[in-house]
């Protein structure tokens, strides 16, 4: 709610689906080759040229549609997208118009400390287009088709966002559950996921708002400020008297600001129909069950387990299963170890390095086995936990396992009560005068016994057992 | 040697020893340089032909023939994708096309050691009916009225694969049918034409024309040639999704040609008082002849295909306009430079394209627009299914239709009609066969009062080419027409 108008917020996410190979053609869809190098007679559209049908792409559509609690139609069909531009060899976009691969669905997003349902209208397989650049001659454009029929899946949102967190939180969700998938990347940056918003505002008990399409956002970041931004000019006009034009928009990353890309009038009329060069696309029940059945745990389920098992916080928890790699590092480093311990370790120790040093866990400089490796030897006493950030410190600098720096600096704490009884006894008998006055009831003495001790073993004497030492020592 | 040899004749030479395929290759390049006048060929490609005929006689002598058929020279029309050779569409805007791929249908041909004498005349990509419409000009039909020295039409679109057999060029050749693009040229020129059923031969590197009814097939000069060039060419291919996943048959090993206990339908919408009396006649006459060999006649019922030409002038053309957008001077092909990507597109695609190709794209852009689609397409698809239906339930009584193939013989190039529709009702009793996606062959039965051919037409259901070749063989040996054109070309 913006100065008493409310939002409604429906997105539109392109996620590459990752396979080997492009929907159509067995041409290659690895990312950053040279240009042109990955494009096959079908990409590039030759005459006499045919698509095929990738399985593996159909497979990895039903498996989201399954991880977006979607409906899998049986039958579906893909259509012609029929327009003209340099990047699309074809001249068309094949893709599903009338019937998608995956109907209605829903995920839960967390709003205001609430779980919310956003519902998902459809999931659809379609076509990449090749990517035009313009700056690479100051008369010529080039086009390099290496993206040209790469499959695309296009998931559409009902319009149920009511706040740009509530967007964010949801393109997050989704990319997170197909990241638990491996059905698409996730990666943002290279444009593997993008989204398309559409915004609109209206007074609360009102009709809905005229609405507008931004297009293009690829970063959560640009997402947010592109709806708040959008919202005020939606707002500004008509408070202003004025109407709001249904149009596409753009979002420039350095203004902060949208600007008009073309209007509803000037939209294509894509003359969609369907292909025939293809057949209408059957998917056996026998099939989208084998599928069904090999899905692994997803988000909300992986949270309350990590509940359940670990006695972990819903927030911790949350925190932790957003990501695969993060929920799959905690995993490795929890197993058989104390959770409570791990979790802060993992949480508070190694996520503050990877922000500082601004790392994907992926990139993490400790491996779960080393950062498994330090916190069992705080578990056993063997360090304390004060020596264990210093360790762990230099095992982000070195990348040395926790036990080859114990050792090579003989850190290792003395628990061994046989060791430290000879240094209590050695404190004992130096200071008769201070264990008299500790005797006759100067209680605050203890302190100085500790630090005595301490010092004679390079402060490397374990302080629980030392304590206790102590105590029966002097107390005899 | 004898003139118009066939196929058959062309490997029994051969596998005795009394030609080779070197021999059988000159002679029919000599035909082609004295047949310039009628504008068969788009590109020859003698060099090339005569080498793989030199491999060809080779592998003869080693007894590694590769099937056959192996040597016997063939013509292709010129919409089917040649490696290293040039393909045009007979269209300007592909005049400097040359693929770095073969068909997979020119690749069976290849395969089987056929030798290609080069790239056949067409109507601009496979639209027309007339041949009138290739940038490379009309092809002059071998045919002549005896009453007239006009120069005739060869039918269309392989026009150039129907003349050239017709005219002794090659010994068959590959053409392809969207609407009756096989069977009218062929009628018009006294050859065998067979178009298959939708899905028996891949459509990959064909340049698509409508590909849910482009089906290429053989133009030949005997029923046995049609089924020997068809068995090469059919068969399923995983690059095409629309192929069938059927088995291949040996159509030609199983040919006989009986048809007793025979049922032949005759669809009483077909009759027609516009029919010239020459070809109802060559109509009855073939139906006695079938009774006389033991098959029954049964009257039909195909009350849809009345609607069947607008149907077919609004799918064909929808299909086109989309297969069409590749062809931007962007890839390939020739291009017009413009001040920006708008006016290079028009410029390219006002020059590339003749005007029928421009009148289908127009069409075909009309009908899929929104707020037209559904009263245009949608519908122009469901008499599509309600023609198919028509076809399913009459072939439940009968094994084998019966019509002419053209509702007129060879007319003259000078002559054709102004206006275009005039011009579609070519197709009236072709275009049905297309949008139901059935077999049919058009095979030559007499010559009209000017002495011209008139092909009639037989039709069988899904995947039934082996009994539609039967009765074709059937009619073909029992009339015994022999249709050879005078060769008024030869100096």
């Amino acid at each position: 709610m913006i100065n008493g108008w409310e939002l409604v917020i429906g997105i539109e996410i392109h996620a590459q689906v990752k396979s080997k190979s492009k929907l159509f053609s067995s041409s290659s869809t690895e990312f950053g080759s040279g240009p042109n190098s990955q494009v096959s007679l079908v990409d590039a559209a030759m005459p006499g040229m045919l698509p095929v049908i990738n399985k593996f792409c159909v497979e990895q559509a039903v498996r989201s549609g399954i991880g977006l609690n979607a409906k899998i139609n049986n039958k579906s069909i893909f259509d012609r997208k029929n327009y003209f531009y340099q990047d699309l060899p074809q001249g068309y976009q094949i893709s599903q118009f009338k019937d998608p691969i995956v109907g209605n669905g829903f995920i839960e997003i967390e709003s205001e400390g609430q779980s919310k349902k956003i519902g998902i209208e459809r999931l659809h397989l379609e076509q990449d287009a090749g990517k035009s650049l313009h700056d690479q001659d100051p008369n010529l454009t080039f086009v390099d088709l290496n993206r040209s029929g790469i499959a695309l899946m296009e998931i559409v949102s009902m319009p149920d966002m009511k706040s740009p967190d509530e967007a964010v939180e949801y393109v997050k969700k989704v990319r997170s559950i197909l990241r638990y998938l491996d059905t698409c990347d996730g990666n943002m940056e290279q444009g593997s996921l993008r989204a398309d918003v559409n915004v609109s505002v209206n007074k609360p008990g009102d009709d809905l708002g005229t609405r507008c399409e931004i297009k293009n956002l690829n970063s959560f970041k640009y997402i947010h400020s592109a709806i708040i931004y959008e919202a005020k000019r939606q707002i500004k006009l008509i408070e202003s008297g004025e109407n709001i034009i249904q149009e596409t928009r753009l979002y420039n990353i350095d203004s902060g600001e949208t600007r008009s890309m073309r209007s509803k009038e000037d939209a294509h009329d894509y003359r969609y129909f369907p292909d025939p060069d293809l057949l209408p696309l059957i998917l056996e029940d026998d099939w989208i069950k084998k599928i069904r059945s090999s899905i692994p745990e997803l988000p909300d389920q992986k949270k309350e387990r990590f509940i359940r098992e670990y006695s972990l916080s819903e927030y911790d928890s949350s925190v932790i299963v957003s990501d695969k790699s993060t929920s799959d590092y905690y995993e490795k480093v929890v197993k058989d170890r104390n959770p409570k311990l791990v979790t802060t370790w993992v949480t508070s120790e190694l996520f503050s390095v990877l922000n500082k040093k601004n790392l994907s866990i992926d990139e993490s400089p400790i491996s779960p086995n080393h950062l498994g490796e330090l916190i069992d030897n705080i578990d056993s006493g063997k360090i304390s936990s004060r020596q264990a950030k210093d360790i762990f410190e230099e095992m982000c600098e070195t990348g040395e396992s926790a036990n080859n720096i114990i050792n090579e600096k003989g850190l290792s704490q003395i628990s061994d009560e046989g060791e430290l009884e000879k240094l209590v006894d050695n404190v004992i008998s130096s200071n008769p005068e201070n264990v008299e006055k500790y005797k006759n009831g100067k209680d605050k003495l203890f302190g100085f016994f500790v630090g005595e001790a301490m010092k004679l073993s390079k402060g490397k004497a374990n302080p629980k057992v030392l304590n206790e030492l102590l105590k029966s020592k002097l107390n005899t | 040697m004898k003139r118009n040899l066939n196929f058959i004749e062309a490997s029994s030479l051969l596998e005795a020893n009394e030609t080779t395929s070197v021999e059988l290759t000159k002679i029919y390049l000599d035909n082609i340089k004295e047949a310039e006048e009628l504008n068969c060929f788009n590109t020859i490609t003698a060099e090339q032909a005569l080498d793989d005929a030199e491999k060809s006689d080779l592998r003869r002598e080693q007894g590694k023939l590769k099937s056959q058929f192996d040597g016997i020279p063939i013509g292709v029309k010129d919409l089917f994708c040649t490696k290293n050779i040039k393909t045009t569409a007979s269209s300007k805007i592909l005049s400097n096309f040359v693929p770095s791929y073969d068909s997979a249908v020119t690749q069976k041909c290849i395969d089987a050691g056929l030798i290609s004498l080069g790239k056949l005349n067409c109507d601009e990509f496979a639209m027309g009916s007339t041949n009138k419409t290739s940038y490379y000009g009309p092809v002059t039909n071998p045919w002549k009225s005896n009453k007239s020295d006009a120069k005739l039409v060869p039918g269309g679109s392989s026009g150039g694969s129907a003349a050239a057999v017709a005219a002794d060029l090659c010994i068959a050749s590959l053409g392809t049918d969207t609407g009756g693009s096989i069977r009218q040229p062929a009628s018009f020129t006294g050859t065998v034409g067979l178009k298959p059923t939708y899905g028996r031969v891949s459509r990959w590197g064909i340049i698509a024309f409508a590909s849910s009814l482009d089906q290429a097939g053989p133009i030949t000069k005997t029923v046995e040639d049609a089924a020997a060039l068809f068995e090469i060419i059919a068969g399923h291919d995983p690059k095409d999704s629309t192929s069938s996943i059927k088995e291949n048959e040996s159509f030609f090993d199983n040919l006989n040609s009986s048809v007793k206990g025979m049922k032949i339908g005759i669809p009483r919408e077909f009759k027609s008082d516009d029919l010239p009396a020459s070809t109802q006649k060559a109509w009855d006459d073939c139906k006695k002849l079938l009774q006389n060999n033991d098959a029954k006649l049964i009257d039909i019922s195909l009350p849809h295909t009345m609607d069947a030409l607008p149907t077919y002038y609004i799918i064909a053309p929808a299909e086109a306009s989309s297969n069409l957008a590749r062809y931007d001077g962007v890839k390939y092909g020739i291009r017009e430079e413009g001040e920006n990507l708008i006016e290079m597109y028009e410029k390219t695609r006002s020059v590339g394209f003749g005007d029928e190709v421009k009148r289908r794209i127009l069409i075909g852009t009309y009908v899929l627009s929104s707020g037209y689609y559904d009263a245009y397409y949608i519908k122009a698809q469901k008499i599509r299914s309600l023609i198919k239906n028509d076809f399913n339930q009459a072939f439940e009584k009968v094994d084998a239709i019966l019509t002419p193939s053209t509702p007129s013989t060879a007319f003259e190039i000078e002559n054709e009609p102004n206006d275009p529709v005039q011009t579609y009702l070519n197709d009236i009793f072709t275009v049905p066969i297309n949008l139901a996606g059935i077999p049919a062959i058009s095979i030559p039965f007499a010559n009209d009062e000017n002495n011209l051919p008139i092909g009639l037409q037989l039709i069988t259901n899904s995947f039934e080419e082996q009994k539609l070749l039967n009765i074709a063989k059937n009619v073909q040996d029992t009339v015994n027409y022999e249709s050879v054109p005078k060769n008024w070309w030869q100096k």
